[in-house]
């Protein structure tokens, strides 16, 4: 455990409203004005805004509340304990592995704090082709500074690593323009841990932030409790079910949480909301629920260089390329946008192909690997229309994401530049993580192989740590089940507030995408429901800040 | 050529199927399935038994009680890796092991010869390399959650950082 002072102990300390279901003895029910269910980017912006508005809010969880007395910086402890399915989640198919948090803060708690405002070319096709005229650059942009100075978004200081560098560098040889990352962290030790829980409280995530402000204004927090079902009597959610779950967050206790509130605001993220709305059979006359789901697909290069890399060390995410985001129409051929990695060793084994001695010799030049990124920007062409969330027969989500031969070729292309850029920045070898791929020597001789590489399932390993849609927004019903205001289409009581709304994938890394648009959208549900102007969070509403 | 392929294709249909009756028949010989945690008993566990050396290879000791105390941690490692999955993922993991415990499955999709408990390495290695980069997408889905599992479960654990150069987390902010 780490050995700094640690403010989640300290609320509790204090006499916060927090409920670890996994402990209870007999059912509950509980009331609310508002019943947020996730404590991730979506539902931790939306929690405070509502609580500091003198809303009565209840935050439901289905992991674990989790702060620095817990993050060892482990990966065998962090992946079971903070993300979906052990880091393992998987699309139907098993061709895409999906990174997402379960714990208080949800992915918030785990990410990279690469913090980006919606791009404008987003923007301006969600206005087009989903009719969101209030989603401009312009009417956005107070969001988006009010959460940066809440979160401290700011451009980072600290130079690059050299896994980071190595991306700037390559670039710049090649005329590649990169650009600095802004993060969300403040006081950052540049550790390099930020995906296994930041053990410093620098990483301004929902768990240190907003969570600690809405509890410290009278919000309760529910954890090890999965929303089940809401209730649905006509055009209202009259209740939502939840099931506790025991310690480890596998298996219900038995016992059940009835909260029963005015309005219900799902925070869940791309799959669990929609699957929460499958489960509750809510309106759906078009058949959007839970289509068009959104990944960034993601491919890797990695290569090796005859200095260290330690890619382990240092702020994971400092420097990116939106190079080719735009040297195509964005409905043209798939743009990708450029970043790298941090590299520990279970994600990094995971993620090499091959096994037995050749893929040793690659773990033994493990402090001397690059890797780099290129993540896909998906659902801005009709085939790349994305995935669809159904159930499975015990209500779980399951993730349909067909990688089509659209996609296929813009994964060709990412490893064609990540090769390019690799050997351009000194690499002595390239390896495309395909498991035809090899450890090719040149520039000319990589080209030539991935050109001629097979593209199917699982040859080319694909992650995902960006999901998006499945409630997608439109005022237009044939369009999106819900809202330019994020309210459900056809219920007059349940919002989503989370990355489900997004029409297409964002493309860049999502979360101050959600932090901003959901902040707006919780303000006005504040004031609708308070009658008066929703209050504005600052960094000074509650527990946040570091000494 | 062409025969050659379409018998080929023949036989991987006829695999595919075998997996799934596979699968059921195993279910249907262990019920309740679950949801419980996993437990590998018998010839389920002497496939993983006669997995980890292949899909390990040259990082294990080459012999004796340093080989065979890394072996167990490795199947041990693995088995806390499955029992943090979620539990239908575990049923899963379950039935693809009671699946290779079967002797037709073992013969006709994996190609290892007699018990898995004496599986000659070689043809351990052939059918790793086989699945790796089959053309029934099931198979390698099975091959990957094998690498996955064990490869990730060995570099889960402190001890094997050393050899790769891999230095840690920083011990003073750790009590």
């Amino acid at each position: 455990m780490s050995v700094l002072p640690d403010p989640i102990e300290a609320g509790l300390a204090q006499g916060w409203h927090v409920t670890d279901c996994a402990t209870l003895d007999q059912d509950r029910t509980l009331e609310a004005d508002v019943v947020v269910v996730g404590s991730g980017a979506g539902g931790g912006v939306t929690a405070e805004i509502l609580a500091l508005s003198g809303l009565k809010v209840i935050i439901v969880e289905e992991g674990a509340l989790k702060s620095s007395r817990d993050f060892n910086m482990r990966e065998s402890e962090a992946y079971p304990a903070l993300y979906q399915e052990s880091a393992a989640r998987k699309t139907r198919d098993k061709g895409i592995t999906i990174l997402q948090g379960r714990t208080v803060g949800g992915s918030t708690t785990v990410n990279w704090t690469s913090s980006f405002r919606t791009p404008d070319i987003t923007l301006a096709y969600w206005n087009k082709q989903f009719g969101l005229k209030d989603y401009t650059p312009q009417a956005l942009a107070p969001w988006f500074q009010m959460l940066e100075e809440r979160l401290n978004i700011v451009d980072w200081p600290t130079d690059p690593n050299e896994n980071n560098d190595l991306l700037r560098r390559g670039a710049a040889r090649l005329n590649i323009p990169t650009s600095r990352i802004r993060r969300n962290v403040n006081g950052c030790w540049n550790l390099g841990y930020c995906g296994m829980g930041c053990p410093t409280n620098a990483k301004q995530s929902m768990l240190i932030t907003t969570i600690p402000s809405a509890l410290q204004h009278g919000a309760r927090l529910l954890t090890h409790a999965r929303a089940e079902k809401l209730d649905l009597r006509g055009d209202k959610a009259a209740q939502l079910d939840c099931v506790a779950l025991d310690a480890s967050g596998l298996a219900p206790t038995g016992r059940r949480i009835t909260l029963r509130a005015r309005h219900y605001v799902l925070c869940g993220g791309a799959i669990n909301t929609p699957a929460l709305l499958l489960r509750s059979v809510a309106p759906d006359p078009h058949g959007l629920l839970g289509k068009r789901t959104f990944l960034h697909p993601t491919v890797v290069s990695a290569g090796r260089f005859e200095q260290a890399v330690n890619g382990f060390a240092g702020a994971p995410q400092t420097v990116y390329s939106d190079h080719f985001l735009h040297t195509e129409a964005i409905d043209g051929p798939m743009g990708y946008k450029l970043e790298v990695p941090p590299l520990h060793p279970v994600l990094l084994s995971s993620v090499m192909p091959g096994y037995g001695a050749r893929h040793a010799a690659v773990m033994g030049q493990f402090p001397h690997l690059h890797a780099m990124l290129a993540l896909l920007r998906d659902g801005f062409h009709a085939e790349s229309a994305g995935g669809s969330v159904a159930l499975a027969a015990n209500g779980a989500p399951v993730l349909d994401y067909p990688i089509t031969p659209f996609i296929w070729d813009g994964v060709r292309r990412g490893l064609l530049t990540m090769a390019e850029i690799q050997f351009a920045a000194g690499a002595k070898s390239v390896t495309p993580v395909h498991e035809l791929g090899e450890a090719y020597s040149s520039w000319p001789q990589a080209r030539a192989a991935i050109g001629l590489l097979p593209f199917k399932l699982l040859l080319a390993k694909v992650m995902s740590a960006h999901v998006m849609g499945g409630c997608g927004m439109s005022d237009d019903e044939r369009l999106g089940v819900t809202s330019s205001t994020g309210r459900y289409h056809g219920l007059a009581n349940v919002s989503v507030h989370d990355g489900s709304l997004f029409p297409t994938s964002i493309g860049a890394n999502p979360q101050l995408s959600i932090y901003g648009i959901t902040a707006r959208l919780a303000s006005g549900l504040a004031q609708e429901l308070s009658g008066k102007p929703a209050a504005r969070p600052s960094r000074h509403s509650g527990a946040s800040r570091n000494p | 050529m062409q025969t050659r392929r379409r018998s080929f294709l023949k036989i991987g249909a006829a695999g595919a199927i075998t997996l799934a009756a596979g699968g059921a028949l195993y279910r249907l010989a262990n019920p309740p399935a679950l949801p419980h945690p996993l437990a590998l008993q018998g010839e389920a566990q002497a496939v993983l038994r006669a997995v980890i050396p292949a899909m390990l290879g040259s990082v294990l000791p080459a012999d004796g009680a340093p080989r065979q105390a890394a072996l167990a941690a490795a199947t041990g490692r693995v088995l806390t890796t499955i029992h943090g999955l979620p539990l239908a993922t575990q049923k899963e993991v379950q039935d693809l092991f009671g699946l290779l415990a079967l002797g037709p499955a073992r013969r006709l999709l994996a190609g290892v010869a007699g018990g898995w408990e004496h599986a000659d390495p070689q043809q351990v290695d052939a059918f790793l390399q086989s699945w790796r980069t089959h053309s029934l997408a099931m198979l390698r889905v099975a091959y990957g959650a094998l690498h996955d599992l064990i490869i990730g479960a060995w570099y889960a654990d402190p001890s094997t950082w050393s050899a790769i150069g891999y230095p840690g987390p920083l011990k003073e902010l750790l009590a």
